[in-house]
């Protein structure tokens, strides 16, 4: 058995979410270094804030201000901060009761080691330097010695310039692993072969194999090599540019059933004029230099093939 | 309405890594496990459900590709949950339940190795006021551990005790990844140390359930679903007591598990800290047999864990080892959702 293939794979997205009026107001708050909160119907005041109360659903607009000083309810200390999370030095994540607010905020807190943190203990926000209408834009909570203050007044949560929005990045790295059967059909591809698998149940040869048979559900362990040539079975004319893609418009994209193979698989089309493609039109792959997989698919220059020898791929 | 019950429960070995298989790979063994117990075929299931996450693998559809492990040709009625399995099961019982179906293969997979877990759970929080913050799966489990302590419900020797009796169970569990003595080690998160956390690994786990006559037919002392309920709480946490569980309460009374005592629970309970708060919310005494598979502190293959206590639960009552059983299911941070069935075995196999 071939190794196993393993490569670094990261998804990163920006996602960008626009805010209702709550949160909107709350966000924007943090930048003008204010802590909003909402009062429910019953009287409880939520920070951070949400639109509807989470135990009657009811709709909330009631806005207060909150201290920036308050009390941890329950912490944790991180030796080991990770990507992404408020301080880079081992800190204290905690749960904090800001004075007037009757639930409690997520965030982190400063501080030299876990001795010198406590449930109960008195905290104030230490505010980012640069503020943008974020949850970061309090940058941690850090020690402070003053008692609680005043209750929450009520707020209109009018800012000038409100935050309407915000882009929430997010980047995860993975190590993926094809698995055995793509591991395999990936390194003979690399030897310029083409290699599939039998279905021990149905017969049928797919390329490429991802090992199983979707019409039996059993494993496919035969090896069998297809094509190299094939047969176009349909296709489309792309005229759209994809991002970070060196490939010229339009272009054509198009099914192909390897010699030998039950399944068509897809790949690009070149050395024809996109408009002289068609069904039943005989390829070959091309393998540009180094390539660990075909580059495209070219005419071999024979006749085409009959329509009934590629009817059941289609 | 009819009985349904859970006819057969197959599990893969959980590993830290299974880099040679991909998901159907790893996958269909379980998935051919259970249909040879039955002697049922992919043509004689009436429904089939998953439950998996494309944020465990990285990539998009992942559970179309793991559909080729069943045989979905000729088209079969099929559905998904991109959430633990154990929400799959809920979702054909109440298939098997309305009559459109007598037989249901339920599975459930996580490769949680091709990525970085703590990192992915993180993904799945409040996009507004948390996530922006990456707080990770084991700190959000500290601070609850930390308010468990504060509330006197538990101290780290209870814990490390807790831990302990799961991985010495495990070692009667050939599937387990993590079993025996396992040191306590550093603290990950204060206060919770390696051994109060679960491992990372990949695994599949797959059931199949049957209606009346149906599963007396396939299996010879079925495991009947006597009732099965789920709740979710407000997703902040600093709304939520973090010491209670209120919906797992809730989801328990609404299954019938209060209506008569239950002699095995099979809890989804990632870290010793929430055995604590599950163990209170469902009023488990000292006699009630506690996962003994081991649990998730013996094997966490993310989204097949939950319905691998459903299954280890059905299991024990297959084997008569249990008559009345209990299981759970979780999701989310901090226990935020949970899912709980009330199964039993009949007086004569
Ligand atoms: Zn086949």
């Amino acid at each position: 058995m071939p190794e196993v293939l393993r490569a670094p794979l990261v998804v990163e997205f920006p996602f960008t979410r626009s805010l209702g009026p709550v949160q909107s107001a709350f966000l924007t708050g943090l930048r003008e270094r204010t802590v909003l909160g909402v009062r429910t119907g019953d009287g409880n005041v939520l920070v951070p804030p949400v639109e509807y109360d989470p135990a009657t659903a009811e709709e909330l607009r009631d806005l207060v201000e909150v201290a920036a000083t308050g009390t941890v309810t329950t912490w944790a200390w991180n030796p080991q901060p990770r990507r992404g999370q408020p301080l880079a030095t081992p800190f204290a994540w905690v749960l904090v009761r800001l004075d007037g607010a009757d639930t409690a905020l997520l965030h982190a807190l400063d501080a030299p080691g876990p001795e010198a943190v406590r449930t109960g203990m008195r905290v104030r926000v230490r505010w980012a330097a640069e503020r943008s209408g974020a949850i970061t834009d309090i940058a941690c909570f850090e020690a402070y010695a003053g008692e609680s203050s005043a209750p929450a007044s009520p707020h209109s949560g009018t800012f000038a310039d409100p935050v309407t929005g915000i882009v929430a990045p997010a980047r995860l790295d993975y190590t993926y692993s094809p698995g055995r059967a793509t591991s395999a059909y990936l390194e003979a591809l690399a030897e310029r072969r083409i290699v599939g698998e039998r279905c021990p149940s149905c017969h049928k040869v797919y390329v490429p194999p991802r090992g199983a048979c979707p019409t039996c559900g059993v494993a496919t362990t035969d090896q069998v090599e297809a094509g190299p040539r094939g047969t176009v079975t349909t296709f489309c004319i792309v005229n759209i540019k994809a991002k970070n893609l060196d490939i010229e418009v339009p272009y054509v994209y198009a099914h192909i059933a390897l010699d030998g193979a039950d399944l068509a698989l897809h790949a690009r089309i070149g050395g024809i004029p996109y408009d002289q493609v068609r069904m039943g039109l005989r390829v070959e792959p091309v393998w540009t230099e180094g390539a660990r997989h075909p580059d495209h698919y070219r005419p071999t220059g024979e006749p085409d093939a009959g329509y009934d020898t590629y009817k059941e791929l289609l | 309405m009819r009985d349904v019950a859970i006819v057969a429960f197959a599990q893969t070995d959980h590993r830290r890594r299974s880099d040679e298989l991909s998901e159907v790979e790893m996958l269909m063994p379980v998935l051919h496990q259970v249909l040879t117990r039955t002697g049922l075929q992919t043509a004689d299931i009436g429904f089939t459900c998953s439950g998996s996450s494309d944020y465990l693998a990285g990539r998009a559809f992942s559970f179309t590709m793991a559909l080729d492990g069943v045989g979905a040709w000729p088209p079969i009625s099929e559905s998904h949950v991109e959430m633990d399995g154990a929400w799959a099961l809920y979702e054909a019982w109440v298939k098997l339940l309305t009559g459109e179906a007598d037989t249901a293969l339920v599975y459930a997979y996580g490769k949680s190795s091709s990525g970085e877990v703590r990192d992915v759970l993180t993904r799945q929080l409040d996009p507004y006021y948390v996530a922006p913050l990456w707080p990770d799966s084991v700190s959000l489990a500290a601070l609850q551990a930390q308010a468990l302590i504060d509330a006197g419900a538990t101290d780290e020797p209870a814990l490390a005790e807790a831990a302990a009796r799961s991985r010495a169970d495990a070692t009667a569990n050939p599937h387990a990844q993590l079993k025996g003595e396992v040191p306590r080690g550093d603290h990950v998160v204060h206060p919770l140390r390696t051994a109060d956390c679960p491992p990372i690994g990949d695994g599949a786990a797959a059931v199949i359930l049957a209606a009346g006559d149906r599963a007396r037919d396939l299996c010879d002392r079925p495991a009947w679903i006597r009732g099965m309920d789920h709740r979710i709480e407000p997703h902040s946490l600093g709304v939520r007591d973090l010491t209670d569980s209120p919906s797992t309460r809730l989801a328990a009374e609404r299954a019938g598990a209060f209506e008569r005592r239950v002699d095995t629970a099979e809890l989804h309970a990632p870290f010793s800290s929430q055995e604590v708060v599950l163990r209170r919310a469902l009023n488990l005494d000292e006699t009630v047999r506690v996962n003994p598979s081991g649990g998730a502190l013996a094997a966490n293959p993310v989204m097949a864990t939950g319905l691998i206590r459903i299954g280890e639960a059905a299991a024990r009552i297959c084997r008569g080892e249990s008559d009345r059983a209990l299981a759970h299911a979780t999701s989310g941070p901090c226990l935020q959702q949970n899912l709980v069935a009330v199964l039993e075995g009949e007086a004569h196999a």
